[in-house]
């Protein structure tokens, strides 16, 4: 159950009492958990239908739009935490919703699959691309538009002048600090706009 | 999943007159009204079903006279909205022609001389029509409502009721409606209104006295609002070019053997004029000329935001404590989803409890009335939050929720 763990982890960098808007929320439960345990306001950003419907059956407030679009719905600075978890990966702008992010949110917590994790760089080692629980699709079949790894993002977050408050490896259900970039499947970043 | 079954409306009769948004007042009048399921002993399930355009209090089960309600797909038991859980009522407003007073009625004015209202019919407004449902909404024993619920201009009935009511509702589902009319929507209204209003056998509207129907100036109008309910895509697939033979029979679905054109600008052609012609023939048959302006000019005239300068979120303010659900269609072109985005946003602005739903559903307008799968299960999953909750008064993250089912400590 390390994807709850993930979640559990990622909950914690949440303040509580924080008005929170999750950008790609899936069936709703961080949400829902931030709602009930943290004591969150907030609304889910989602596309897709089941995904609604899963998040509006947990009771969590669930809004249809396709983030591609834009954010424009939502005024500057108007949410103190805007998380975008395993979504980056799926979005075509990556660079424009990075600073949707920064700008609705007065802190940004960005999750994904690091691609320089070790049996990544493996299987490309071996020639293949890698097909791991946190890249489980083959290479034709996937749903990411672009793969990214730890210290990419990094840099990106610089670029666009966020300033990064933490950030940090998850495997296997635990924060890695020390080689994040090589020893963690999923990266997270926790950034604001100075 | 049921029928209701045979349900026969009800009627409520007041004496204290209803002040109207015009300083009109519409004195002495009665509310025909339909009731299904049964109101709970802490009279915490009640749901209202406003009506749009041309429905009525008859919302779902089998009427007298064998005609099934206009949402008998989504009210009933087992259905998304369920009448073995809540108790909904359905209204018919002032100004209809379905029962409740409207222009087809006695004029109470003795200078009228008994005549009918006719034209003289007060002009009413969305919020009006709601001020007359929360009365009778009290009258029934109900201090709150569970929740408001409509569909196009039923939906800004349910969207007004969070503004004038916020302590009477505690949810409001806005279905594939508008914060106010586009100039383009207004448009439509106006010629729809002109096609009755210059119809020689109009009146000036007083049509009644003169022992005539302007039949002519309703079929038109008709006509010209069904091609805005439907999109363009399930038009063409409805009829695309098919054109009707001199038999009658629909010729051209077949394109090896297209039939031959009559050469006729007088004749049906194509399998479109005779539908549209068919609605509107059906439409003047039961529906009246004075009820149709006053509606479109309900229509018209709705737009909460016009009080606070144009500025929607501030006309939201006192429906803070409210919950929303929003749904639009995507081929939706006369109440299109930027019209209920717009809704989102001024209510996200108030930090307000609401969902949003935009349906991929191919049927224009209308979707808003079909069983479509995914709408449907997003009404069902809504209705199932609002059994739980009742008209309890809560906040996000309120413990209670049903957000509270942790399934893992955070």
């Amino acid at each position: 159950m390390s994807e709850r763990r993930d979640l559990e982890i990622i909950a914690q960098l949440v303040p509580p009492g924080s008005r929170v808007l999750d950008l790609g929320c899936g069936d709703g439960e961080l949400l829902a958990q931030l709602q009930a345990r943290r004591g969150c306001t907030g609304y889910g950003i989602e596309l897709d239908d089941a995904n609604v419907l899963a998040s509006t059956q947990r009771g969590v407030n669930v809004i249809q739009l396709n983030l591609e679009d834009g954010l424009a719905l939502f005024d500057d600075a108007s949410f103190d935490v805007v998380l975008q978890l395993d979504t980056l990966q799926h979005l075509r702008h990556t660079e424009h919703m990075l600073r949707e992010t920064a700008r609705v949110g007065r802190m940004g917590i960005v999750s994904f699959p690091n691609f320089a994790h070790w049996p990544n760089r493996l299987h490309i080692a071996r020639g293949r691309m890698p097909v791991t629980r946190a890249l489980p699709y083959e290479w034709y079949d996937t749903p990411n538009l672009r793969v990214g790894t730890f210290t990419d993002f990094d840099v990106l977050a610089r670029r666009n002048g966020l300033r990064v408050l933490d950030s940090f490896g998850l495997q296997e259900g635990r924060v890695v600090r020390r080689w994040p970039n090589l020893r963690a499947s999923v990266a997270v970043f926790k950034f604001e706009r100075p | 999943m049921g029928s209701i079954g045979r349900v026969d409306p009800q009627a409520m009769h007041f004496a204290e007159p209803l002040p109207l948004a015009s300083g009109a007042r519409l004195s002495d009048y009665t509310l025909v009204y339909e009731t299904y399921g049964t109101l709970s002993e802490a009279r915490d399930n009640a749901v209202l079903v406003c009506h749009a355009l041309n429905a009525s209090h008859h919302v779902a089960g089998l009427s007298a006279e064998g005609a099934t309600g206009w949402w008998d797909n989504l009210v009933g038991p087992g259905k998304p909205l369920d009448t073995n859980r809540f108790f909904v009522i359905g209204v018919n407003n002032p100004g209809s022609c379905f029962g409740s007073t409207g222009p087809t009625h006695a004029n109470p004015d003795p200078a009228a001389g008994g005549r009918a209202y006719g034209a003289d019919f007060p002009v009413v407004t969305v919020e009006d029509w709601v001020d007359a449902q929360a009365r009778l909404v009290r009258r029934l024993g109900i201090e709150r409502l569970a929740a408001v619920i409509g569909g196009s201009l039923g939906g800004m009935q349910a969207l007004a009721w969070t503004m004038r009511y916020p302590e009477r509702i505690a949810h409001c589902i806005a279905i594939a409606t508008a914060p106010n009319l586009s100039a383009q929507n207004i448009a439509f209204n106006e010629v729809a209104r002109r096609a009755i209003i210059t119809d020689p056998d109009f009146h000036d509207g007083h049509y009644a006295a003169h022992g005539a129907v302007p039949r002519r100036g309703l079929r038109v109008a008709r006509m010209i609002g069904h091609i805005t309910y439907l999109s363009d895509d399930s038009m063409e697939a409805k009829f695309g070019r098919a054109t009707r033979t001199a038999e009658g029979r629909i010729a051209g679905a077949d394109a090896s053997t297209p039939a031959a054109f009559a050469y006729t600008t007088k004749e049906i052609e194509f399998q479109i004029e005779s539908y549209l012609r068919y609605q509107g023939d059906k439409f003047s048959e039961y529906f009246d000329a004075n009820t149709y302006l006053l509606i479109t000019r309900a229509l018209d005239y709705f737009d909460p935001a016009r009080a606070h300068g144009g500025d929607l979120a501030a006309a939201f303010v006192p429906a803070r404590h409210c919950k929303f659900m929003l749904v639009s269609f995507t081929t939706d072109w006369r109440f299109s989803p930027q019209r209920s985005r717009e809704i989102v946003k001024a209510l996200v602005d108030n930090d307000i409890d609401v969902s949003y739903a935009e349906i991929d559903a191919p049927h224009g307008h209308d979707a808003f009335l079909l069983d479509d799968a995914r709408y449907h299960a997003v009404m069902r999953a809504w209705f199932e939050r609002i059994a739980r909750h009742g008209t309890r008064q809560h906040v996000s993250g309120e413990p209670g929720a049903p957000a509270a089912e942790a399934k893992f400590p955070v």
